[in-house]
C-alpha cells in the first residue's frame, strides 16, 4: 500500500496538516487500515525533499506545520493512478513457503497443518465480514476495504482448499516421504525470483 | 438455555458390507436461538448430510438429533412431519420454487399445509416478502423473478410463521457476490430475531457471515473457529 500516494490525494483536496492526513487516511478506508502519525511525517518529509509537496516556510515540525501538493505532486499521483501496478513478479509468500517446506519434512502432518492456517485465515475473514455487516450502505470505503481484504483471504483459502484436495488425491506412500520437491532446471517460477 | 438443534454422536452410514460408507461419524453439534454456525467442507464431506439429519429428512444410523431439547427419534413420522412443517424452514441451491404458484403463493404454502386458514397464511406471506423487500414482487411468478429475488423468495418461505431453525444448503447457489452477500445478509437478520441457522456451505465468504464455522473432513468435525481469537488486537496499528 502507498502511503506516499494516498498522501498526496488527501493533499490533493487542499493544505492539511500531519495530524488531519493521519485521521482522514483512516476515515477513508473506513478505519481499517491505520497509519501512526510518525509514518505521516516521515512520507511529508521525503515528498517535500523529492519537491512533491511545500510546506509552510515558518514553523517547525509538529502538529501545526501546513502541507501542500505541488504541481509537481499532482502529476505523480496522476502518473501513479493510472496503470495497474507491477504484478508481474508474484510476491514471496510466507504461507506457501510454509507449506512446501512441511511437505518435505519428514513427520509434519501437512493436512492439520493446512486446517490450522485455514481456520486462522477464516477466523480473520469473520471479522471483515462482520464489520460489512455492521456498516452502513452508504459507508462506502469501509465495505470496499473489508471487501478487498476478504477477496484477499478468500484467494488463500481457497488456495490451501485445492492444496489439501490434490495432497488427498496422492497415495500414502507418496505423501509419507517422496513428495517431489527439488527443485527441476529452467522452471521459469524459479526464473522470476 | 436449550440448543435449538442438538446432534449427539449423530452417525449416518449408507449400503453394508464392503460398499458400507460412513457419511457422518459421531458428530456433535449445538446451535442456539439467535445463532448462525456454517459448516464448511469439500464436496464428499458429509455437511449436507448432517444438514438432512439435522432436519429429520433422514434418521441418522446410531446417536440422537434433538429439536429444542426434544429427541426427534420419539417421534411418530406424523408428528415429525410437522415438526418439520412448523419449525424448520429449508433453503436449498436448486430452491424448489413451484412453478404454477404466484411468490405469495409460494411462501403461504407450507403455511397453509400446515391448517393455516388461506387468508390469514396469505397475510403472514405477504409480511415475509415485505420483510425481505420483495412486497412488489409478491404477484409475480417464479419465472418473472430475477436469480436474486427468487432466492430471497425461497428464504421468506424458509422463516414464514415462526420458525424456530432454518437449514440452507449451498443458499447462494449461482448468484454473484453482491446478490449472495444479501442471501446472508437476511439470514443473519433472521437469526437475529432468535432463529437458529445452519448452513452448510464449501464457501469461505458465505462461511465468513456465521458466528462459527465447523470444519467438516470425511464425515467428522475436524475444526471450528472461535470469536475470541483476538483478531481485533493483531489488526492494531504496529506503534
Amino acid at each position: 500500500m502507498s502511503v506516499r500516494h494516498a498522501v498526496l490525494a488527501l493533499l490533493s483536496e487542499g493544505p492539511k496538516y500531519g495530524l488531519q492526513l493521519k485521521q482522514e487516511f483512516e476515515a477513508r478506508t473506513g478505519e481499517v487500515w491505520s497509519l501512526n502519525v510518525g509514518q505521516v511525517y516521515t512520507t511529508l518529509q521525503r515528498l517535500e525533499r523529492d519537491g512533491l509537496v511545500e510546506s509552510d516556510d515558518a514553523g517547525e515540525d509538529g502538529p501545526q506545520r501546513g502541507y501542500r501538493v505541488t504541481t509537481h505532486g499532482r502529476q505523480e499521483l496522476a502518473d501513479w493512478l493510472g496503470p495497474p501496478p507491477d504484478s508481474r513478479i508474484p510476491p514471496r509468500d510466507d504461507l506457501v513457503i510454509k507449506v512446501l517446506i512441511a511437505l518435505s519434512v519428514p513427520g509434519v502432518e501437512v493436512a492439520g497443518l493446512i486446517q490450522a492456517h485455514r481456520r486462522w485465515l477464516l477466523e480473520l475473514m469473520q471479522y471483515f465480514t462482520h464489520l460489512k455487516e455492521d456498516a452502513r450502505d452508504d459507508e462506502v470505503s469501509l465495505l470496499v476495504v473489508a471487501d478487498a481484504e476478504i477477496f484477499r483471504l478468500d484467494a488463500v483459502i481457497r488456495w490451501l482448499d485445492a492444496t489439501e484436495a490434490r495432497l488427498r488425491q496422492l497415495p500414502a506412500a507418496v505423501l509419507a516421504g517422496s513428495v517431489q520437491t527439488a527443485p527441476r532446471p529452467r522452471r521459469r517460477a524459479g526464473a522470476l525470483r | 438455555m436449550t440448543p435449538v438443534l442438538e446432534l449427539e454422536q449423530a452417525s449416518k452410514s449408507y449400503g453394508e458390507g464392503h460398499t458400507l460408507v460412513h457419511a457422518l461419524s459421531d458428530v456433535d453439534l449445538a446451535v442456539s436461538a439467535g445463532e448462525l454456525v456454517a459448516v464448511m467442507g469439500p464436496s464428499g464431506s458429509g455437511k449436507s448430510t448432517l444438514l438432512t439429519i439435522a432436519g429429520t429428512l433422514e434418521e441418522p444410523t446410531s446417536g440422537r438429533v434433538l429439536i429444542g431439547g426434544a429427541d426427534v427419534s420419539g417421534l411418530s413420522s406424523n408428528d415429525r412431519a410437522r415438526l418439520r412443517r412448523r419449525s424448520i424452514g429449508y433453503v436449498f441451491q436448486s430452491l424448489n420454487l413451484l412453478a404454477g404458484l404466484t411468490a405469495t403463493e409460494n411462501v403461504s404454502l407450507p403455511l397453509e399445509l400446515d391448517g393455516t386458514r388461506a387468508g390469514r397464511a396469505r397475510v403472514l406471506a405477504r409480511e415475509a416478502l415485505d420483510r425481505l423487500d420483495l412486497g412488489d414482487r409478491a404477484g409475480h411468478y417464479p419465472d418473472e423473478l430475477s436469480g436474486g429475488e427468487a432466492q430471497r423468495v425461497a428464504i421468506a418461505r424458509a422463516i414464514v410463521g415462526n420458525r424456530r431453525l432454518v437449514l440452507a444448503d449451498e443458499p447462494t447457489g449461482a448468484l454473484d457476490s453482491i446478490n449472495g452477500e444479501s442471501v446472508m445478509r437476511l439470514l443473519r437478520a433472521a437469526c437475529k430475531t432468535g432463529v437458529a441457522g445452519v448452513v452448510v456451505t464449501h464457501d469461505a465468504q458465505l462461511a465468513s457471515w456465521a458466528d462459527r464455522v465447523v470444519f467438516v473432513r470425511d464425515g467428522r468435525v475436524v475444526d471450528h473457529t472461535s470469536r475470541a481469537a483476538g483478531v481485533e488486537s493483531l489488526l492494531a496499528p504496529s506503534p
